[in-house]
């Protein structure tokens, strides 16, 4: 048989058949998680969610250039300007427990005066310190139940669905009781219930996140392992007499775990809700700590006055979606791409 | 159908189990002087008395006697008076409000249940209608439109969105206001000449032939259900938009279109009854979901439900109410989420064959 040389002219071979450039990129994460990644950034809307995301890290990450901390010990305190229960309206002189000049303030402001920028609400807590420095808080508490909820829900999850049978049906089960209760009424009792052990701080409403928060991560995982378990170098590895726990850690795992990361990555928006819902419902930090529910919760006092204090819900409130939204924008761009019917049309 | 039944319904003992494992498993961070308000009134005065409660209650027992104990009660042996027990409904005394856990939820549960009632048709009726316009007119001005609506939906948190509506309708216009009654309702209400008919303030109102209180109860009652029904429409809406979409891409769809039919009745009366059955499946989980997650939008309004009890306990770390409050949602949920799946099993077909 003669040698098939190509001569001519190749384009139409070139057009047909995919002959793009393959980064060391998407090598790395595989076709389809690459797909996953550049398919986020593809929207406004998911574009609009990463500016946001972008922006608030950006103010968690300079708070104290923004508004230096009054104590620097202890930055999360929002200072108190008096004692009076009225809240002050914005723009009004700051009198006691007045924090350092930040560098931008006298080019704005055109004063070397601090000024209540959004006001302050009951007890004379400054509004605008709270933001600033409660965008930390919810990064913080955001980050670590995320990730411990993400741990924990794996693990269960994949041991589950790896081991199957009589395993599986119980863990399953045991999800079923965690689900039973709605979730937020379940964060606030266990929440209230480990108060008194661990005093009023972040601690008690972590736990209860994280206790009331795992299921979801087990349950896609465990469909997810279900599917890469029938493949044949699962089958390769079990032949040549791998272990069953670095079968599942090195060759199981680490192929299916993609989108419950991202998945969990995402989940942020909605942990950092919850959170301010423990707190805005009186359980979680001690008075006076930077939080964004917390400064929320403030206003409940005020219901009957709120037209004429309404900076204390509207510059918390707008935070706190904004924030959310951010997260949202970029999570609703994934659910388009991870649906099944789209795959394929990128 | 039979097997579908049968499997769901021994789920059930499995799940009462489990919950009540779970929450017996937070009682036992309270120390046994807190847990003795499951049996007792006041709070034992000295190490004496102390000791006395811990001993007849077995407060000190392992931990599988002390589950027992707190499932059946401990009865007393001279009196055959029987205390706690909670599957006799007794689920302990509350201290912070002075009265057992049962009676306050027996008095809040009404209130919460007439809320939910009133939530459950504009929640379901505007998220489907909501959704299957977005459908008809894909990537239109309407369905873009309901996609942002949706988005900023879902970011409003509960307690925020509350807190705006209470700012705008009640401190600015004042509408609408918090709470449950105008004082003079609540004392028309609470006279003798009132009957409690249902113990479900609107009905009763009505029977009662007081159309005025029943006019005030709507009014405290109007941005409650706001509430609760703008953050549901944006996974209702999100819901029956897709599969409505998918619906009207089936071959039954062209046919009908074909046969020259009015796209009108194409819509409604092919596609839609179709695209519904995610929807009823999300209703039926919606009503239960409703019941249980008041507690953030009966706290904001200050309205008198059990939401509000069990955060106002749980702000006061009173426990033991917190626990009853959660042992009474979990069984009612146990039993509505069975309602809904069985139920469903008769309107999809797909599941009962499945």
């Amino acid at each position: 048989m003669a040698e098939l040389t190509p001569t001519g002219d190749n384009t139409l071979l070139r057009e047909t058949t995919a002959l793009r450039e393959i980064g060391w990129f998407e090598r790395f994460l595989g076709p389809e998680n690459y797909r996953i990644l550049t398919g986020l950034l593809k929207t406004p809307a998911s574009i609009l969610g990463f500016i946001l995301i972008g922006l608030f890290i950006i103010i968690s990450l300079g708070a104290p250039l923004i508004i230096p901390p009054t104590t620097p010990n202890d930055p999360y305190k929002i200072p108190r300007d008096g004692f009076s229960p009225n809240p002050k309206p914005m723009g009004s002189e700051w009198k006691r427990n007045v924090p350092p000049l930040p560098f931008w303030y006298k080019p704005i402001m055109k004063s070397d005066k601090w000024v209540h920028i959004l006001g302050t609400s009951t007890g004379q807590y400054d509004i605008f310190y709270g933001i600033i420095w409660g965008t930390r808080t919810a990064f913080r508490t955001g980050f670590i139940v995320v990730i411990t909820t993400f741990l924990i829900g794996t693990i269960i999850g994949a041991v589950s669905a790896y081991y199957g049978g009589a395993v599986d049906n119980v863990i399953m089960r045991i999800v079923d009781v965690f689900l039973t209760l709605p979730f937020i009424l379940a964060a606030l009792i266990l929440a209230a219930v480990i108060t008194p052990r661990f005093g009023k701080s972040l601690i008690p409403a972590i736990i209860a996140l994280v206790t009331f928060g795992w299921m979801g991560y087990s349950r896609i995982i465990r469909g997810d392992i279900l599917s890469i378990k029938e493949r044949d170098y699962v089958m390769a590895a079990r032949v040549i007499g791998v272990k069953d726990n670095r079968i599942l850690f090195r060759h199981i795992i680490p192929n299916a775990i993609f989108p419950t990361l991202v998945l969990a990555s995402l989940a942020i928006g909605d942990v950092v809700l919850s959170f301010a819902a423990l707190s805005f419902l009186g359980i979680g930090t001690e008075i006076g700590y930077a939080d964004w529910g917390q400064v929320l919760s403030f206003a409940r006092n005020w219901i009957t006055s709120l037209n004429q204090y309404w900076y204390i819900i509207v510059w918390p409130g707008i935070t706190l979606v904004l924030f959310v939204m951010g997260w949202n924008l970029v999570g609703d761009a994934l659910r388009d791409v991870l649906d099944p019917r789209m795959r394929g049309k990128s | 159908m039979v097997t579908y039944i049968t499997r769901r319904l021994l789920l059930v003992p499995v799940l009462l189990v489990g919950v009540t494992i779970l929450i017996f498993g937070m009682l036992q961070f309270l120390s046994p002087i807190e847990r003795s308000a499951l049996y007792i009134r006041d709070v034992p005065k000295n190490d004496r008395a102390v000791e006395g409660v811990i001993k007849q209650y077995g407060l000190d027992k392992p931990l599988y006697v002390q589950y027992w104990k707190w499932l059946v009660g401990v009865t007393n042996e001279k009196t055959g008076e029987r205390r706690g027990g909670i599957l006799f409904g007794d689920f302990g005394y509350s201290r912070v409000a002075s009265q057992p856990v049962a009676d306050l939820i027996k008095n809040r549960f009404p209130n919460t249940l007439d809320l939910t009632l009133w939530a459950v048709a504009p929640v379901i009726l505007v998220g489907i209608w909501l959704g299957v316009q977005a459908a008809v007119h894909q990537n239109g001005i309407i369905d873009q439109a309901a996609r942002i609506f949706s988005i900023v939906g879902t970011s409003f948190p509960t307690f925020v969105f509350g807190l705006l509506m209470l700012m705008i309708f009640y401190a600015n216009l004042h509408w609408f206001p918090p709470g449950r009654l105008s004082d003079w309702a609540n004392r028309v209400v609470l006279a003798d000449t009132f009957h409690h008919y249902t113990q479900l303030l609107t009905f009763d109102s009505l029977l009662n032939g007081r159309f005025d209180i029943f006019l005030d109860a709507l009014r405290h009652m109007f941005l409650p259900i706001l509430t609760l029904s703008y953050i549901s429409w944006a996974t209702f809406l999100r819901v029956t938009r897709s599969s409505m979409l998918e619906t009207l891409r089936m071959e039954y769809v062209t046919t009908a279109r074909a046969k020259g039919l009015p796209e009108k009745d194409v819509i409604y009366k092919h596609a839609q009854p179709n695209a519904m059955i995610p929807a009823v499946t999300l209703a039926g989980f919606s009503v239960v979901g409703l019941l249980g997650g008041v507690v953030i939008t009966e706290t904001v309004f200050t309205y008198p439900g059990i939401g509000q009890a069990a955060a106002q306990a749980a702000a006061q770390l009173d426990v033991v109410t917190v626990l009853g409050f959660a042992l009474f949602n979990g069984f009612i949920l146990i039993v509505s989420n069975l309602v809904v799946d069985v139920l469903y099993a008769f309107v999809d077909p797909r599941v009962r064959l499945s």
